[in-house]
């Protein structure tokens, strides 16, 4: 099929390039610079969708953004995206599109039923009809419903393309390019502002593109062009088509997608599809001009219905004539516009206007170009099924009650306009109280919150002199305040033509004995009707009308309807429409992919990975990571075919026997410095550190004012006034906080710096029988005997010429060393210990050996300090000072931390001493009980004991002081899983703890 | 997002910064015998204010100080940021 409705000349589109595409499977062609929408108009292409609710055949509305009807699934290079408006889709070679919301097909749609069960389909039917019964609603109600209903359909795929985000901040921010944009952007300029300026479409310049005016001498078009290609050259200067400022956030943040791949046949290299710009602007200027919004009559939905000023933007920028056989109808200046530009492509069209007696510039030229034009004359409704076939009009009383014989014309399309309704989105979302202009009748911005100011048809303002003065203005005192350059600017001359005041009528009466369907929000199907039971059903405040009607409430947020809705409500409430009030704004404006606001964090990349220096050491020895925070850890190393249990078991088992080696510089790592910071730790840790000498370790447990345990571990004295504190992996950057608050506002008078060395060191744990012997191997020239290096020791030593911190502490419960080398040189640590400690049978071992020997010594880690327990829960009250004061001390006098009966650790082994307890499992008196069944404790960790080659748990339980010996059961529904269980010490081996000091 | 202005280095997102809870409750000194209600206040009782609330936030991405800021709690608007030892009239 050619493009027969495309005219011979005129328009924006490159003609020289053709590109063929495919809708509904079927093949045509368009141009460069085509929409989806134009292209499918050229070749007369009108029915692209049915409707939410009652199936409709749905066409063209618009012309961008306010499009409520022509949503397409779109395919491209391999990839499917839904709810795409074809009026915003540009063309590229190869686009396939489908329609969404009908089945099989969109000609014939058999949910097009509901069309003729309308009558049980009102208002609210969702909420009546499918409550009961409630068993329903799953199995029966709602699969149907979204089968029915809904718009296009996900892509389940793994989406490949890319996304990116930017931080930007400028001086002035413009969103929209029309006459005020450029305008301002202009002024800002030239008085050197950063400026930015955002134009949603691909070609700025807003209604100067389709607007018969001439500015300083040329035509409104071509001055645009000229300021856009000045704009371009000037380096404080950003200009970006294809991006919508979809929200205006606190502190003047405001949030731009740019579509950078989308009019593509498929992303270049290197190239995000869409780019999410985070900007903070000092000033912003709205210009997003205005909407045209329709007036209502019967059948108003049927393809071929759209609006005037869409019908104009497809001739004059695309060269579509949308009709042949037009009839325009209009309460104002605009439907003449449209007629005239229909005239001059040689088509005759017929102009219905509502008011009486209008005069104005626009209309005289029409009436010269000898335009049919019929006054206090209004479309009753429109007639065809799949398409305008012809409409029934009728003379209008003045009152606009009564109805004169209704007349039926033919014609191909109605063009319609009811004035203009200003794009107050962004004002709105800054937090500007709206306000009613009467003239206009329509909602404006009011006064400013935030550094905000609305310009032009956005503001309310339709005169083209008025808004150019109003914005050079704006634009350059705006800047001057920043900049304080003054660059005057001569502001050119405006030739347009005057109109005249539009007419207050929004929607024909239904003719006697008939009930048309008059929408109101075509996107969602709400009809007049609607509203009306809504209001009947007592429904009052214009935000539950919405909810119950559902009444702009679609992807295309009401652009098209939210007035015309607000106009009934009044009328039927008998208020005026600012009594009645909008429905809040709330970004986005316009959809934005949910690819473009997550942006680079995806899967792996949605956190950092953070990495041992001994990581691809790690890697090629067999390691199977596991994530600990942000960390990655070897979790063990696999020798052929092994499992995690089998691995783990001869890991732990070789630590017991001979050495094991792990890699613990994930271990969180604060340097503290200062003459008080022994007084410090002193306050912070529940135990005394003010006598511990220099070259020694203590354990210590630190709280919160609450008196839960926040985190332990190790602090040493390095010399007088310096300590190198651990902290768990998890809680490192938590407990820098903690210190710098107590430092920074609470004791501000101590004399102490802390600062994170988490990364500057990278440490080994070696530990089993054999480690000692390994250590004066590795340390020749030192003294590590248990005299030379007792437990809880510190000294510095020589590693193969590289200087090492050795720390002689433990957490697997075996005698064990830590050393710490400078993170360049971890990987040479690690290479010498395993070289050396090859005769002493050394396996490095992961997180689950170093787990299995933690929990059958009864230490405890993250699993029991879990933001529960009291330092008495752990078994670790000994450690709190009964002297001193210290952080949270107060709270552990609280009635339920001092009860004789508190939870604490346990041991706890299955009775056949086969069975693997699940973490997490309930500790139950009785099994049998009645659900739910009281909860005596939980097992907070679970191994395999090498030492006893049996199961073993370590469990937080209600009394668990005098509950050692009882029997009870480990239940987890979630594994299905009963297992009798015997209570027992925690310290499951060695219980005096003699192997760490041997 | 907020435009927090951290008196040590200027203007900067909210993303930088970590909350910290009201400013204005004050420690009971190390030592000191407390009730059980003036412990209770310190540790959990908060007003949750509508609108003018000083409040504390750390810079943690930046200079890792912790600064007061004072803020409505309702509009966002901020209106004056104190370093930690600042005192707020």
């Amino acid at each position: 099929m050619s493009q027969a409705f495309r005219i011979n000349i005129g328009g924006l589109v490159n003609r020289e390039k053709e590109l063929s595409f495919k809708f509904n499977g079927k093949s045509y062609f368009g141009y460069e610079g085509d929409t989806l929408a134009s292209a499918l108009l050229a070749n007369g292409v009108h029915l692209v969708g049915r409707s939410f609710k009652y199936h409709r055949p749905r066409g063209f509305f618009g012309a961008g953004v306010d499009e409520p009807y022509a949503i397409v699934q779109l395919y491209r290079n391999g990839e499917t995206e839904p709810n795409v408006k074809a009026t915003e889709q540009e063309l590229f070679e190869g686009l396939e599109a489908k329609s969404v919301n009908c089945w099989p097909s969109v000609n014939f749609d058999i949910g097009a039923i509901n069309n003729f069960l309308k009558i049980f389909l009102p208002a609210g039917f969702y909420y009546k009809t499918f409550m009961w019964p409630k068993s329903f609603w799953y199995r029966i109600y709602e699969p149907f419903i979204r089968k029915a209903a809904g718009l296009g359909v996900a892509s389940t795929k793994h989406d490949n393309e890319r996304y990116e985000h930017k931080y930007e901040y400028c001086d002035l921010l413009i969103a929209g390019s029309g006459p005020s944009g450029l305008a301002s952007a202009y002024a800002a300029a030239k008085n050197g502002a950063k400026v930015i300026l955002a134009e949603d479409k691909p070609r700025f310049g807003g209604s100067l593109l389709t607007s018969d005016v001439n500015i300083g001498n040329q035509s409104g078009k071509d001055w645009a062009e000229g300021i856009i290609t000045e704009l371009k050259t000037m380096p404080n200067v950003v200009v970006k088509n294809r991006s919508q400022i979809f929200g205006y956030y606190d502190h003047n943040m405001l949030v731009m997608s740019e579509k950078v791949s989308d009019h593509l046949p498929a992303t270049k290299k290197y190239h995000p599809n869409k780019r999410l710009w985070y900007i903070r602007a000092k000033e912003v200027l709205i210009s997003s001009g205005s909407i045209e919004r329709p007036i209502v009559f019967g059948n108003n939905d049927t393809p071929g219905v759209m609006l005037s000023s869409a019908a104009k933007e497809y001739l004059k920028v695309y060269g579509v004539l949308v009709g042949r056989k037009p009839l325009v109808f209009t309460n104002n200046d605009s439907g003449y516009e449209t007629a005239i530009e229909f005239k001059k492509n040689g088509v005759d069209s017929i102009v219905l206007d509502s008011r009486k007696n209008p005069e104005s510039e626009i209309i005289d030229e029409a009436k010269n170009l000898g335009i049919n034009i019929k006054n206090s004359y209004v479309v009753v409704a429109a007639q065809g099924y799949k398409k305008v076939k012809s409409a029934d009009i009728a003379k209008i009383s003045e009152d606009k009650k009564q109805l004169g014989e209704i007349e039926n014309i033919q014609c191909d399309c109605i063009c319609v306009s009811g004035f203009w309704t200003p794009t107050i989105h962004l004002a709105s979302q800054s937090g500007n109280k709206t306000k009613f202009k009467e003239e206009i009748d329509a909602f404006v911005p009011g006064q400013s919150k935030q550094n905000e100011i609305t310009l032009g048809a956005a503001n309310g303002v339709f005169s083209l002199d008025e808004t150019l003065k109003t914005s050079f203005k704006a634009g350059s005192e705006l800047s001057k305040k920043i900049t304080e350059n003054d660059n005057k600017i001569a502001i050119p001359n405006v030739v347009e033509k005057k109109s005249s005041q539009h007419d207050k009528f929004w929607c024909v009466p239904l003719p006697k004995g008939k009930n048309y369907k008059r929408f109101l929000d075509f996107q969602n199907d709400v009809a007049v009707s609607d509203v009306e039971i809504a209001l009947r059903e007592g429904y009052r405040s214009i935000e539950h009308v919405k909810r119950y009607t559902t009444l702009g409430m679609a992807t295309d947020q009401g652009k098209t309807s939210n007035l015309n809705g607000l106009q009934l409500v009044s009328e039927i409430e008998n208020k005026v429409v600012p009594a009645v009030g909008h429905t809040t704004f709330r970004p986005p404006y316009t959809p934005v992919s949910i690819g473009a606001i997550v942006g680079r964090e995806v899967g792996k990349h949605s956190k950092p990975t953070r990495k041992s220096p001994m990581h691809e050491w790690h890697e090629k020895n067999n390691a199977i990571f596991v994530d600990a925070g942000v960390w990655l850890r070897p979790r063990y190393y696999k020798r052929g075919n092994e499992n995690l249990f089998e691995a783990s078991k001869r890991e732990a088992k070789n630590v017991r026997t001979n050495v094991g080696v792990c890699d613990v510089t994930t271990l969180g790592k604060i340097d503290i410095k200062g003459p008080d910071a022994a007084e410090l730790l002193n306050r912070v840790y529940t135990n005394a550190w003010l006598k511990l000498p220099v070259g020694k370790a203590r354990y210590g447990v630190m709280l919160r004012e609450d008196g839960i345990v926040m985190d332990d571990g190790t602090t040493t004295r390095i010399s007088e006034n310096h300590y190198h504190m651990t902290t768990t992996t998890a809680q490192a950057a938590n407990v820098l906080s903690h210190l710098e608050y107590y430092l920074q506002l609470v004791w501000p008078e101590l004399n102490v710096n802390v600062v994170s060395t988490t990364e500057q060191w990278a440490g080994a744990a070696i530990a089993g029988p054999k480690s000692r012997d390994l250590l004066q191997k590795l340390f020749p020239n030192s003294d590590v005997s248990n005299e030379g290096l007792p437990f809880m020791g510190y000294m510095e030593g020589d590693l193969f010429g590289v200087k090492a911190r050795i720390f002689r502490i433990s957490f697997s419960g075996e005698l064990a060393y830590e050393v710490n080398v400078e993170s360049d040189y971890g990987n040479f640590m690690w290479k010498k210990i395993m070289e050396v400690g090859e005769e002493f049978k050394i396996q490095p071992y992961g997180t689950e050996a170093l787990s299995t020997l933690r929990i059958e010594m009864g230490h405890v880690a993250g699993s029991e300090l879990d933001g529960r327990t009291i330092p008495y829960d752990n078994a670790l009250e000994g450690l709190v000072s009964k002297k001193k004061d210290f952080i949270g001390k107060r709270s552990l006098k609280r009635s339920a931390f001092t009860a004789q009966n508190r939870q604490r650790i346990v041991g706890v082994v299955p009775l056949d001493k086969q069975t693997s307890i699940p973490e997490g499992s309930h500790l139950v008196k009785d099994d049998k009980a009645a659900l739910p069944n009281p909860k005596l404790g939980h097992i907070s960790a679970s191994c395999w004991s090498v030492e006893y080659d049996n199961p073993f748990s370590l469990a937080i339980l209600k009394d668990g002081k005098n509950m050692i010996g009882q029997k009870l059961f480990a239940m987890s529904p979630l594994k299905n899983k009963v297992i009798p269980v015997e209570i027992v010490s925690s310290h499951y081996v060695d219980p005096k703890g003699e192997r760490v000091r041997s | 997002m907020l435009y927090i202005n951290c008196p040590h280095c200027g203007m900067r997102s909210q993303n930088e910064f970590s909350y910290g809870g009201d400013a204005s409750v004050k420690r009971p000194k190390l030592n000191k015998e407390v009730s059980d209600q003036e412990w209770d206040d310190f540790v959990y009782n908060r007003k949750s204010l509508r609108g003018k609330h000083l409040e504390l936030w750390q810079h943690i991405s930046g200079c890792r100080q912790w600064i007061k800021v004072e803020r409505d709690t309702a509009t966002h608007e901020i209106f004056r940021t104190f370093k930690a030892d600042e005192e707020v009239a």
